[in-house]
């Protein structure tokens, strides 16, 4: 365990440095001054100017430069919005929570609604269920996102008046963000009106989580599928049918728990496809995360905030990924010898 | 064993959380009334530049802050457009027209929030530091935010008033260089606002003056909780208000600049009340949702470079004015929805002039009028049209094609100039580098002089934002003796020959008059549009 977890840390260092010397090389490959790029100063006069060129070294070499920016980065100093001139580290640190608060609902229901879904139809192999099953994970696999989202807010939000089209919280509640997470703000808050703000983000959440779960449930669904029909024709189980167990001891008490695992382990590589998803969501849904503003930045040619949340986003998506390799070792002993990563 | 109850540990655990969801989602909570019974949502379509009406001009500002936050000397009434009392009781004006005494009410209290308490009621001292910060360019707060007062510095009002006295604690005294009968229409405006002088000096001790324009203190029905650009402004009630009783506990601004962002939150009852509304038929065919429509005093017009030729020749003019069919314009970009403009003063204004035929549309005396001009053959002009959105003019874009459509019946080449932004369009306006352009004007108050002056007099039309550069002695001088007399009569007589001339001339072919739109939910009641001066909550109330 000892070498798995050091050659983990050893994969994370190397790749931090990949990805901040690739968003160090973007201020000098975005068009302008590679130093208003960094730092976002852009009406410096050029005495402010020669303070940032002090600052961020940017005379000496370029590996010195690129040593200063990480000890900038180390400060969470990410420069500051060409846009709205705020810091780029206190915007990510408002939006991200909006973001991963959307991811992890949008993953719990692509779970449990894809998993289960996927066994069912390897436990009817073959038959009409696995047929139907399969249909609507491919149906549901093709279906563009930006289209879905729009046509669940023409039903469910203009034509039936279920649900709200935009935002996370109605502006009517005054939550205090603590967190970021609102779900926790709303329970630690002391408002009277917590549990109708309660109810309120729930509502909020459904659509777009549901939204953003749709394509990583059909990638579950199907993983799900072949990991329960590798289980089943495994010797172990051959072995409990000739003991005389039923169908349903065999799945509830052996099949279950080990085809989980082969699930889990691809956890850590759709949660890269389902952040990508939610970005694209966030717009369509007004969600005040990370990937709208991401966005909204590329249209704004806001290139400092495109360099400070392109690192912000990839680096959350790694340790994700990190932390789902750590649960699956921990689960599956067998990993732990593997030497390389998922 | 152990290692399965863990494994369905995981599984149980989310399925109680969402039978908790379902079931607060099941159970309404009697004991505590629904916050957003008592909350309105307006889903306005833009972000305030700030919080302080007297240095802005746009309309977004003023919906956004001034009747919510702030009181008046004097305001209009919405049914006669008269100037009525507001924080000034009564006022008098002397026989030569140039003093004018206001007294106040006694019991007007500012706003107590989170960074301002006050400790004193409104009084002449207020009033006194609100229009001296405006006058004395030596004022400690003169330059605070810019130092730019466009619609002060618009009426000439540093020159106008050449004294302000307090009598006693509330009574205030203006002293004017001359009369100028708009003089009490312009002190109504939402533009004139009260400011707390307590609050500003406790903000000069405190070395924060910066911050007076951006967290407000007013006397107004609402006062600023929450502001966050491009997304929500946040209004509590001002308990201790002290004209009406205020029905709601909130007024959210919710910032939504796309159409159809504004129709879907409306349509998902997200919004309460939206702002410029689209879509109308849809919005007026579903039974829970009330289109309100007011007519706003403004106008579309088609402004000639009277400085260049062609359009130096008033036949030429006249000659476009019949080639433009303005009932097609009407129909095409206000949806019928807007009055054709025979002059630039709209109907329901006393000045109107029912005198003044309408141009007909006629191809055959447009050519004529052409020929007798001396231009048989036609010739290439540009047009230019305003890149906006506007009230009074929706489109100017496709507006500008139906004249090119029009005008090529008559030999005229058109040619369409809109790839600017705003600035840089009014910019170029104003160095004449037009043949002809699409502009309008909205008035700030109902004296009809707001038309006049800034549109056919010689000082405004030499600052080029109108875009006619016309300049007519006859006319000017009539529209400055109206402004000294308060004879309405004789005003009238007065403003009839300016238009008389002005249809001669025809430096501007008015075109249209529209109306402003807001949409609500069918539960929500109270007058929230006004003619002038935006959008007021004030009597609104939701059941």
């Amino acid at each position: 365990m000892l070498i798995f977890t050091l050659r983990r840390l050893n994969l994370f260092i190397f790749t931090f440095f990949v990805l901040t010397a690739l968003s160090f090389s973007l201020s000098f490959l975005f068009p302008g001054d590679p130093l208003i790029n960094m730092t976002g100063q852009i009406n410096a006069t050029p005495e402010q100017r020669l303070l940032l060129v002090e600052e961020y070294q940017y005379n000496s070499n370029i590996f010195k430069q690129y040593w200063v920016y990480l000890t900038h980065l180390f400060d969470a100093n990410l420069g500051v919005s060409i846009s709205s001139h705020l810091p780029i580290s206190s915007e990510i640190m408002n939006l991200l929570p909006a973001t991963i608060e959307l991811s992890v609902v949008a993953l719990i229901i692509a779970m449990t609604v894809g998993i289960p879904l996927g066994f069912l139809a390897a436990i009817n192999h073959e038959k009409l269920t696995d047929n139907v099953i399969l249909s609507i994970s491919m149906l549901g696999y093709s279906i563009p996102i930006f289209w879905l989202g729009l046509l669940a807010i023409l039903i469910f939000s203009i034509q039936l008046g279920w649900l709200p089209s935009a935002g996370r919280l109605s502006l009517v509640y005054e939550i205090e963000p603590v967190t970021g997470i609102q779900f926790f703000d709303i329970l630690m808050s002391d408002s009277e009106y917590k549990w109708q703000a309660f109810q309120d983000a729930t509502l909020h959440i459904i659509m777009p989580a549901c939204v953003v779960a749709l394509a990583p449930m059909t990638t579950f669904i199907r993983l799900a599928r072949s990991s329960m029909m590798e289980v089943l024709s495994s010797s172990y189980i051959t072995a409990a049918k000739a003991k005389g167990l039923t169908l349903w001891q065999i799945i509830h008490r052996h099949a279950i728990r080990n085809a989980l695992v082969n699930v889990i382990r691809y956890i850590g590589l759709r949660f890269a496809n389902l952040v990508t998803l939610a970005m694209v969501t966030e717009v369509i849904f007004s969600w005040p995360g990370i990937g709208r503003w991401l966005i909204e930045s590329i249209f704004q040619r806001d290139y400092t905030a495109i360099q400070g949340g392109l690192l912000a986003l990839s680096s959350f998506i790694f340790i994700v990924h990190i932390l789902i390799d750590f649960i699956y070792a921990a689960l599956n002993p067998l990993a732990r010898e593997r030497k390389h990563g998922a | 064993m152990k290692t399965r109850e863990m494994s369905f540990n995981f599984p149980t655990a989310i399925l109680t959380f969402l039978f908790i969801n379902l079931f607060t989602l099941g159970c309404s909570n009697d004991n505590v009334a629904s916050l957003s019974t008592k909350s309105i949502i307006y889903c306005s379509e833009g972000s305030p530049e700030g919080f302080n009406p007297q240095m802005v001009i746009s309309s977004t500002t003023i919906d956004a802050t001034s009747n919510q936050l702030y009181n008046r000397l004097i305001t209009f009434n919405d049914v006669t457009n008269d100037v009525s009392p507001s924080i000034a009781k009564s006022w008098h004006i002397t026989r030569d027209g140039t003093k004018i005494t206001f007294y106040l009410r006694q019991d007007v209290d500012f706003h107590h929030t989170s960074y301002f308490t006050p400790t004193r009621k409104l009084n002449a001292d207020d009033v006194l530091f609100s229009f001296n910060r405006i006058l004395d360019t030596e004022h400690e707060y003169h330059d605070v935010s810019g130092g730019n007062y466009p619609f002060f510095e618009r009426i000439n009002f540093s020159d106008l008033v050449e004294d302000i006295e307090k009598i006693n604690d509330y009574t205030v005294r203006f002293t004017l260089s001359r009369p100028d009968s708009s003089f009490l229409a312009n002190l109504a405006t939402s533009f004139a606002v009260i400011l707390s002088a307590e609050y500003a000096e406790y903000l000069s001790e405190n070395y924060m003056q910066q911050q007076i324009d951006m967290l407000p203190i007013g006397t107004g029905p609402f006062k600023y909780k929450e502001y966050r650009a491009g997304a929500f402004i946040r209004y509590a009630v001002h308990e201790t208000y002290w004209q009406n009783n205020i029905n709601i506990e909130q007024l959210l601004f919710d910032i939504t600049p796309s159409n159809t962002g504004r129709l879907t939150k409306l349509l998902a009852k997200e919004c309460d009340i939206v702002a410029y509304p689209i879509a109308h038929g849809i919005i007026t065919e579903r039974p829970d949702l009330i289109l309100d429509e007011i007519t706003s005093f403004n106008i579309a017009y088609l402004g000639f470079n009277t400085t260049q030729p062609p359009f130096d020749n008033k036949l030429v003019r006249k000659a476009i004015s019949f080639a433009i069919d303005k009932e097609a314009i009407i129909n095409a970009i206000y949806f019928d929805k807007a009055d054709i403009a025979r002059t630039i003063i709209p109907p329901a204004s006393w000045a109107y002039d029912n005198n003044i035929d309408p141009k007909e549309y006629s191809i055959n005396e447009a050519i004529n009028i052409l020929n007798a001009a001396g231009y048989p053959d036609g010739f290439t002009m540009n047009l230019w049209a305003i890149p906006e959105q506007r009230a009074y003019n929706p489109d100017a874009i496709t507006m500008a094609k139906l004249i090119a459509g029009d005008l090529e019946k008559i030999g005229i080449n058109v040619n369409i100039i809109y790839d600017y932004d705003w600035n840089t369009f009014i910019q170029l306006i104003s160095e004449r580098q037009h043949h002809a352009v699409l502009l309008g004007w909205t008035a700030e108050h109902p004296d009809p002089d707001n038309f006049f002056t800034p549109l056919l007099s010689c000082a405004s039309s030499s600052r080029g934002y109108i875009g006619t550069f016309w300049c007519n002695e006859e006319a000017d001088s009539l529209i400055k003796q109206s402004i000294q007399t308060h004879d309405i009569e004789q005003r009238k007589a007065l403003y009839s020959k300016v238009l008389k001339i002005a249809e001669d001339e025809l430096p501007l072919i008015p075109i249209a008059h529209s109306k402003r739109f807001q949409a609500r939910s069918k539960n929500i009641s109270g007058q929230v549009l006004k003619p002038f001066g935006g959008v007021d909550f004030e009597e609104v109330n939701k059941n």
